[in-house]
């Protein structure tokens, strides 16, 4: 399976569950991991966010009220007939 | 939480927006990114699609666009006293011209796998006699990590060679090659770096729409349908459909690590060529950390592909992995001819592996 390994252009969904420093413990479908938040310093990730990790390092923190927007905005397109 | 980008209800009414939108015209869409054909194929979505619609594959896997010659070298370095190599997975596999990563490491080469840069200087740190050299691979969403290591200040005895590449140059380079293609779906990953700017002066000097979506099969077919609109209306903007994950700007902190490390150079990529500004190099201050510099690795790029393999053609997206007379034959994942069948990101390999699954 793809997400198994690192791979070079993937980012994986990684729900933070504790924080210290720029240092974050992250939780992949159960297993527990270690990521940087350095370059995600600006973007107020706070426990229980999830962000995507890539080999190491979170690279953008999942913002869910967008995803929301989102689907609304199509779902209005897709009833427009 | 993804759950909702799988809703079966809505991935019905997509498509079938698709077909009705795309009457009367062919579309053909590219896609430069290996998680993308991943989900194409995993979920089967070609087959979704009318057959006036199609989705190829671009040059979205890092591995497989490696100059052969870079993996000679830094296999034939693998193998010198003191000196250790480290990498990621699938790399080690990919032939070069002569020799690959993992041959040079049955010859006794020290090559080690790590999950990220982080665990290389980590090595480095702690084998203060060896050479560490990271193999440094990847596209935009790889630099930063590179960047911010070396502005940490990792021991004198870690270098990297940097092969990293860049993906909106690669994309002007088919759009000028007058490949026939009408839109793009931008990588998503690499988006959340380099953000939604950079595909608008390519959009508007190509006046081809392109989409940044993201990775669930809802994104995929969203993508898709926006492109359709566009080109029936004849538009070509650029939209973000992946605004959970990307903005408008990127990441400002990664792009300004990648800038303060990283000059943007030429860069040969293998089975399309040379494409102007399209690689990083490191700055001349940090030369110490510049493995190209420390060990004199700099060889003429060589253009290799192994005999009868149409990884070159499969990567402009000009063929389709089944159209290559090697694909599930000669060549598979357990014995790979190609970088396309080798890496996990290789379109060869995904579409091997995964387009008998459905979901
Ligand atoms: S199937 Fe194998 S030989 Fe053919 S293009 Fe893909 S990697 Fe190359």
């Amino acid at each position: 399976m793809l997400f198994k390994v690192s791979v070079l252009c993937l980012a994986i969904p990684a729900k933070v569950v504790r924080i210290e420093g720029d240092r974050a413990e992250i939780e992949i479908g159960g297993v527990k991991r270690e990521a940087s938040l350095a370059l995600v310093a600006d973007a107020g990730v706070n426990v229980g966010d999830y962000v995507l990790v890539h080999t190491g390092y979170a690279i953008a923190k999942i913002r869910e009220d967008e995803a929301e927007e989102i689907l609304k905005a199509w779902k209005e397109v897709l009833a427009e007939g | 939480m993804f759950s909702k980008f799988r809703d079966r209800k809505l991935v019905e009414k997509v498509t079938q927006k698709i077909e009705e939108e795309s009457k009367g015209i062919t579309v053909r869409i590219m896609h430069v990114c290996g998680t993308h054909e991943w989900t194409i194929t995993h979920f089967g979505i070609r087959d979704l699609l009318p057959s006036n619609v199609e989705v190829v594959a671009g040059p979205g896997c890092p591995v497989c666009v490696t100059p052969g010659s870079e993996i000679d070298m830094i296999a034939e370095l693998s193998t010198k006293d003191g000196v250790a190599v480290t990498t990621f997975g699938d790399v080690i596999r990919v032939p070069g011209t002569r020799t690959s990563l993992s041959e040079a490491k049955a010859r006794g080469g020290d090559v080690r796998l790590v999950y990220g840069i982080e665990e290389a200087v980590r090595i480095a740190r702690q084998e203060r006699k060896k050479e560490v050299v990271h193999f440094s691979i990847g596209f935009e969403t790889t630099a930063p990590m590179a960047a911010v290591e070396i502005l940490k200040g990792p021991p004198e005895n870690f270098s990297i060679f940097s092969t990293h590449k860049l993906i909106p140059p690669a994309m002007e380079f088919l759009l000028k090659s007058g490949l026939s293609l009408d839109g793009f779906i931008c990588p998503g990953h690499v988006s959340t770096i380099i953000g939604v700017k950079p595909y608008r002066g390519l959009a508007e000097r190509y006046r081809k729409p392109m989409v940044v979506a993201g990775f669930e099969p809802l994104d995929v077919l969203l993508g898709i349908l926006s492109i359709v609109r566009q080109v029936k209306e004849g538009g070509w903007g650029v939209e973000n459909e992946y605004t959970r994950a990307v903005r408008e700007e990127g990441n400002v902190i990664a792009l300004k690590a990648i800038g303060d490390v990283f000059e943007v150079a030429d860069s040969w990529w293998r089975g399309i060529g040379r494409i102007e500004a399209s690689g990083l190099k490191l700055r001349g201050h940090f030369e110490e950390f510049d493995a190209s510099k420390k060990f004199g690795l700099e060889a003429p790029p060589a253009d290799y592909m192994p005999e009868g393999c149409g990884c070159g053609e499969v990567l402009k997206g000009v063929i389709k992995p089944e159209d290559c007379p090697l694909f599930g034959k000669e060549c598979t994942p357990n014995h790979p001819i190609g970088p396309c069948m080798v890496s996990l990101e290789g379109t060869c390999s995904i579409i091997y592996k995964y387009r008998s699954l459905r979901w």
